[in-house]
């Protein structure tokens, strides 16, 4: 059994201007202890494939329209908030992408983790406060034991997003949810953060699901990928692979867009055209206006998901032949 | 944070003075002055010059107001006219009841104010939102004189459950001061109970948008911390602001209720005073009222370093 499965999820939202599909007919599977790294342009859905597995979605304005989420056997969509928050904490840990504003500025950070073992049944104080100091060690914080009555506004940027690890894995979950985590840090803390996670993940055995713009943080700690395109995946594959072989070419474009040292001659490559409006996406392939390949049956409907391998799927018909 | 005190008392000095002129000058400025008021109606011309030579009111104001002023660099506030008493006694006896039955007010704007709010922006654009600000909007538009007059009818005349005026101490029974003090207190707190509840309800929707908030949802703390410990916690920091606002609303809106309700405190005072031109009683008592707010605004000031450690910390 799967740690984590999601099965066909859509999720709309809805507004003034009427109703848009977020994520549509969206599945994924993680396995324990695996990083999972799901990729795409902001816009493309997956903050909101992450916010639905915890049910953490902005409602009453978005809401699951069909698809489930089963977490260790437990289907957590439509489970009622006093049930899922037991398992927001032991059983998934979530960090956000702004660390300046994802921590309470008026609490310490000590009481911050503290409150979060004491709400999943820690009752001794002395217990709860050593933990506090065991997690901040694990990240990285220097003289915790020092550092627990101090405040956000204290710390800097990369020792925020440590804290906020410290707090999401304080109750040794089972599952790590990291939504950009290292999106608004200066790129050596990046680096540090991204090997702060697989240190941990190799010391406590949880499972990673990270969602990036960034292809190269998915090189840097992902074993497998999910390419997310206008609410749906369009390619899914280990890294290595995709890497090696995309064959959706969207997958293509964005991995034109990364940068590399070595070789400072090629021009970045930017992908020509926009995201559709969610609320009129077309007929058939979401990508294929922007698409160097397309061809008129492109438009006729939505290519589904296809294997090419054991391991390798993308929702392509002029790249999957067969 | 001692520099920060001293600074907040310093700049009171300006405020004190401002108001000591004001009062002065706006006193003299109403035709009448106390000396017919205390000769009677029947007293000859003689007579009431007599008095005001007495009184030392037909010297010219700059006189009056030198000598008023050397009086309070040597903290005399001066005698109050009509009352025979020292200014200072005389406001210092009003002063508790006048204190007593704002924190009664207060107390109870504060408990329905911030409850209604938080309740309002839990339940945005639902029956229970529209109902709480309908009210409040009522409370705000609604004079508070008013609303003293309906209830008197109501539970004093009509039903009667309290009396329809008068007032016991506290100290000489508890059920007694309760029983004359509900309804002046809650005619206090309606208008200011609109205000803290329009102010809570927009700063919790805020607060509850906020990453932390969600940071809370997402670590599995029950919904009475993330809303009553996370968000309300932050929430605080702006509504302190206005309670700062409401506590000046409370003594100025005094001078009305305990006119209407009979209650024998500072509002009645300064009222009685105003009407029977006791200028030395005027002007001390708004001074003594107005050092009172000061420092209530001080505390406010000093509250926020409670609440917020960004300010707690800054150096």
């Amino acid at each position: 059994m799967s740690l984590l499965s999601i099965e066909h999820l859509t999720v709309a939202f809805r507004s003034e201007t009427g109703q848009a599909t977020a994520i549509e007919d969206v599945s994924l599977r993680l396995e324990p202890g695996e990083i999972l790294g799901v990729v795409g342009e902001s816009g493309s859905g997956k903050s909101v494939t992450a916010l639905s597995i915890m049910g953490l979605l902005p409602e009453p304005a978005a809401r699951v329209v069909s698809g489930r989420v089963v977490f260790e056997g437990q289907v957590l969509t439509g489970m009622g908030e006093h049930r899922l928050r037991r398992i927001r904490g032991p059983g998934i840990g979530m960090i956000f992408q702004e660390p300046m504003t994802s921590l309470n500025p008026i609490f310490s950070i000590g009481e911050q983790i503290t409150e979060t073992l004491a709400a999943h049944g820690e009752r001794d104080r002395p217990k709860r406060r050593d933990r506090a100091v065991e997690m901040l060690e694990r990240v990285g914080i220097a003289s915790a034991a020092r550092r627990l009555g101090d405040y956000p506004h204290q710390l800097s940027g990369g020792q925020r997003q440590r804290v906020m690890i410290a707090m999401a894995l304080a109750c040794r979950p089972r599952l790590l949810i990291a939504d950009e985590p290292t999106t608004a840090l200066d790129v050596t803390t990046q680096a540090g953060i991204l090997d702060l996670v697989l240190d941990l993940r190799e010391q406590l055995g949880m499972a990673v699901l990270v969602i990036t713009h960034n292809m190269g943080v998915i090189a840097e700690v992902a074993d497998r990928v999910a390419v997310m395109y206008a609410g749906r995946i369009v390619e899914q594959s280990p890294v290595e692979l995709l890497f090696a072989e995309p064959a959706h070419p969207y997958t293509r474009a964005l991995l034109g867009c990364v940068p590399t040292l070595d070789d400072d001659r090629v021009r970045l490559t930017a992908i020509p055209g926009a995201l559709p409006d969610p609320r009129t996406r077309p007929a058939g392939c979401a990508f294929a206006p922007r698409c160097g390949l397309r061809v008129d049956a492109c438009e006729a409907a939505i290519p589904p998901l296809r294997p090419l391998g054991p391991t390798h799927e993308a929702a392509c018909i002029r790249t999957c032949a067969g | 944070m001692g520099r920060l005190l001293l600074l907040r008392l310093a700049g009171a000095v300006p405020v004190l003075l401002l108001v000591s002129v004001v009062s002065f000058g706006l006193m003299r400025l109403i035709p009448g002055d106390p000396s017919a008021a205390i000769a009677g109606l029947s007293a000859t011309p003689r007579m009431v010059a007599q008095i005001r030579e007495q009184l030392g009111l037909d010297q010219p104001l700059l006189t009056q107001a030198l000598h008023w002023y050397g009086g309070l660099l040597q903290g005399d506030l001066g005698r109050s006219i009509l009352l025979g008493q020292s200014v200072f006694w005389s406001t210092m006896q009003r002063l508790p009841v006048t204190m007593a039955l704002s924190a009664y007010a207060l107390a109870i704007t504060l408990v329905v104010g911030i409850g209604a709010g938080v309740l309002a922006a839990l339940r945005q654009n639902t029956w229970v939102d529209q109902a709480a600000m309908m009210v409040a909007m009522l409370g705000i538009s609604v004079p508070n004189f008013f609303l003293g007059l309906l209830f008197i009818i109501w539970f004093a005349v009509g039903l009667g459950w309290l009396p329809t005026g008068g007032y016991i101490a506290f100290t000489d029974s508890p059920w007694g001061w309760f029983q004359t003090s509900t309804m002046p207190a809650v005619s206090l707190a309606l208008l200011n109970i609109g205000l803290l509840a329009r102010i809570t309800r927009s700063t919790m929707l805020e607060v509850l948008r906020q990453d932390y908030v969600r940071t809370a949802r997402a670590k599995g703390l029950p919904r009475h911390l993330v809303v009553g410990k996370h968000a309300l916690a932050n929430a605080m920091i702006p509504i302190t602001t206005v309670v700062g606002i409401i506590v000046s609303l409370l003594v100025s809106g005094s001078v009305v209720t305990e006119t209407l309700f009979s209650i024998p405190g500072i509002g009645q005072l300064l009222t009685s005073a105003v009407l029977g031109r006791d200028y030395p009683m005027v002007q001390g008592g708004l001074l003594l009222v107005t050092a009172l707010l000061v420092l209530v605004n001080l505390g406010v000031d000093m509250l926020y370093a409670v609440l917020d450690p960004r300010i707690r910390y800054e150096r």
